[in-house]
């Protein structure tokens, strides 16, 4: 088998998905536009400007309080986020006006950094029934049972996570590091365009933290950007950024390669509190 | 001045006694099967239908909530086809049908025929055997099961002989056909497992949506030493119906008997269940789920006691409260004197959809023994918005995403019901409720 002709280009209904992405060459996946965001009337984010190219991995850094889990639930559409100012763009349109599933089914992803224990709901049907209705939103076939086991049992037998985790109840008794490793293999299963893990090496010890940025690394593709939020270099070292950004006070305060995230270790947040300020 | 005073009769009263007066002669059953009826009817016209200050009908003010009492309800017309409860299709069962409040075997399908087991018409049964005193199960002095016995028109005393297992559910449909307008019926069914035996009971209740029919059901079940019990209740009533139904069960020793009280449907229902354990070494387990909408009213009270000791009952009921719907859970366990070594825990857990939905929930107590362990706890609140923004997050739409959190929370007790066809079917039910929101 020398040639590829007929080969799909992506996995059944992603061709329209990958159509468009072309048609969008010059377009970024993701603009933030002078975000401002109020939580409880506590303004957390303070004229937030950010961009991701198609296919990058972002690092987000900062200290704690500088707005970056807001930042992760405000792409997700978590309610009581309040944006007072600016615009989120995703394909050059604005999300904002979107409930949390329609954006899932545009190919927002956020792996969270205290995955939600969802009693009496299987793992397994818990994300049939995700990856089907966001499917559906997208006018796309739904997916057979068995495509589906196999696409699955793949995935996480890659996170090393067995069978019979899959039809326990989601995230119930299971492990801090169990969750995390639940976290990408929704990820890997629900195929986004967009994922943002929020502090995802948080609770993992190093033998979990390898597993982990293993399965992050193998979603990596020209197709999918990342935003990796994290407080800690260590994490970087696993799954290396394109570009890393620094938070502070609600807004990226400096951006640089990867060679920056070693830069802050070295000389901590404190120089960019007074930056800010 | 006498507190115990009654005041006016209400008109449902004026209509009851008038009933009574009128069919007294006529209703079936002689000698103590009538003097029954007649030592019943005084005590209800003594008291009148509970009201609010009744303590054990707080939240269910029957004066209120029951205007009128409608007459006596007809003979039943031929059977319409199809199955006698639709929400047990699929469920392999002998049926048995109770319709307008007399047995009916045109609309019966009692396909197996055990020696271990009988059927017959609930009158034939207490003349045949005198020897079986009716009304001496737990919960006989409620003011409701008085006025059961003293309309009681019909039903089945159904008997499982010692060491019999019937292969298949026993299915007792109670249904109001509806041919001739509103009406009231007042089955009763006399259920006696023999020690050693064993049976899977299903009750259903259901009638016409539109229809402001009213059911006054008593069942009174008595399980021998060794038995074992799966007693299964549908509420499934019109929208318009209101249903007040009485369980009293008597549980021997070294028996087992579970109860799961399944409700979608009626206008007001009042499901009370008695249960007394009697023997040492029993377990017991009585449950429910109930899925309401609109102003509907569904109350389910409980009174367990342990007579005796070494004895252990568990009680878990969920609901789910939409609209204006009112669901109400009074439960409580009484452990007699002697009573040692008794292990008795009580669970309640509302899940309010709508801010307009109300949740009662009142767990009693009542210990005369020092030697236990009891305890209880009750639960009511909206769904988790941080478990509804977890699913949605993952592309699950927000009524999707719901109908999966109610159905997690409704089968965690569902899952308790032992046989898988009525597990399914009331699984069934529950997502077609949660369709229909």
């Amino acid at each position: 088998m020398a040639l590829a002709v007929g080969q799909p280009l992506g996995r059944d209904g992603n061709l329209n998905r990958l159509i468009q992405v072309c048609e969008d060459e010059d377009v970024a996946l993701l603009e933030i536009k002078n975000l401002h965001v109020e939580v409880e009337d506590k303004k957390i984010l303070n004229g937030l400007t950010l961009t991701i190219e198609k296919g990058q991995v972002a690092a987000i850094m900062g200290p704690n309080g500088s707005g970056k889990s807001t930042l992760a639930y405000v792409l997700a559409g978590k309610d009581n986020y309040h944006v007072t100012e600016g615009d989120v763009l995703l394909d050059g349109k604005s999300i904002l006006g979107m409930a949390p599933d329609e954006r899932a089914a545009k190919g927002v992803f956020l792996a969270f950094q205290y995955p939600v224990e969802v009693p009496g709901v299987a793992t397994m049907t818990f994300l049939r029934t995700a990856l089907n209705a966001q499917r559906k939103t997208r006018g796309e076939p739904e997916f057979s049972t068995p495509e589906f086991m196999k696409r699955v049992r793949e995935t996480s037998k890659l996170l090393g996570i067995d069978q019979e985790m899959l039809r326990r109840a989601v995230n119930v008794g299971f492990s801090g590091g169990e969750k995390k490793r639940n976290e990408i293999l929704q990820m890997a299963v629900l195929e986004p365009r967009l994922a943002v893990l929020d502090e995802t090496d948080s609770g993992l010890d190093i033998d979990a933290l390898k597993i982990v940025s293993e399965g992050v690394n193998r979603l990596r593709s020209p197709e999918r950007s990342m935003i990796v939020i994290t407080h800690y270099q260590r994490l970087l070292e696993y799954i290396v950024p394109d570009v890393v950004h620094v938070m502070a006070k609600g807004r990226v305060v400096k951006s640089g390669g990867k060679e920056l995230a070693l830069e802050l270790e070295a000389t901590g947040y404190a120089q960019f509190a007074d930056e800010a300020a | 001045m006498n507190a115990e005073v009654r005041s006016m009769k209400t008109a449902a009263e004026q209509a009851l006694s008038a009933a009574f007066a009128a069919a007294r002669d006529t209703l079936p059953g002689k000698g103590a099967v009538a003097a029954l009826r007649e030592d019943a009817f005084k005590r209800f016209d003594a008291k009148g239908l509970p009201h609010r200050r009744v303590e054990e009908w707080k939240y269910t003010d029957l004066r209120a909530l029951m205007r009128e009492a409608k007459p006596l309800a007809g003979p039943a017309g031929a059977k319409p086809k199809g199955d006698i409860e639709p929400v047990l299709t699929g469920v392999d069962a002998n049926h048995t049908a109770i319709v307008n409040g007399r047995y009916e075997p045109a609309w019966s399908d009692f396909k197996d025929n055990d020696p271990g087991v009988s059927i017959v018409e609930l009158f034939k049964f207490l003349a045949d055997e005198p020897g079986y005193r009716l009304g001496e199960t737990p919960g006989s002095g409620d003011p409701a099961h008085w006025l059961n016995t003293a309309f009681m028109s019909g039903g089945v005393a159904l008997r499982v002989r010692r060491g019999a297992a019937p292969a298949k559910p026993i299915h007792i449909a109670y249904v109001f056909s509806g041919d001739a307008g509103a009406a009231a019926m007042y089955p009763r069914v006399v259920v006696i497992v023999e020690a050693g035996a064993q049976l899977t009971l299903i009750e259903s209740f259901s009638g016409p949506e539109g229809v402001d029919y009213q059911v006054n059901s008593a069942l009174e079940l008595v399980i021998g030493d060794g038995a074992r019990v799966d007693h299964i209740k549908v509420g499934c009533d019109g929208g318009a119906a209101l249903r007040v139904s009485t369980l009293g069960v008597a549980v021997g020793a070294k028996a087992n008997y579970k109860n799961f009280a399944f409700a979608v449907g009626g206008a007001v229902v009042r499901n009370q269940t008695f249960v007394r354990f009697g023997g040492e070494g029993s377990e017991g387990a009585i449950d429910g789920a109930s899925l309401l909408k609109g102003r509907q009213h569904v109350d389910n009270t409980l009174v367990i006691s342990h007579a005796v000791g070494h004895c252990m009952s568990r009680e878990r009921f969920k609901s789910v409260l939409d609209g204006e719907s009112h669901g109400i859970f009074q439960g409580k366990i009484i452990v007699e004197p002697h009573a040692q070594k008794t292990d008795g825990k009580m669970m309640t857990r509302a899940l309010l959809l709508s801010d307009e939905a109300e949740a009662d929930n009142k767990p009693e107590l009542e210990i005369f023994a020092d030697d236990v362990v009891c305890g209880h706890g009750a639960t009511a609140g909206a769904l988790d918005e941080g478990l509804r923004f977890y699913l949605m997050s993952r592309g699950i739409p927000a009524k999707e995403a719901e109908a999966l959190l109610v159905q997690a929370f409704i089968g965690e007790v569902v899952e308790e019901i032992a046989h898988e066809g009525v597990r399914d079917a009331l699984m069934f039910a529950a997502l077609k409720w949660l369709g229909s929101r």
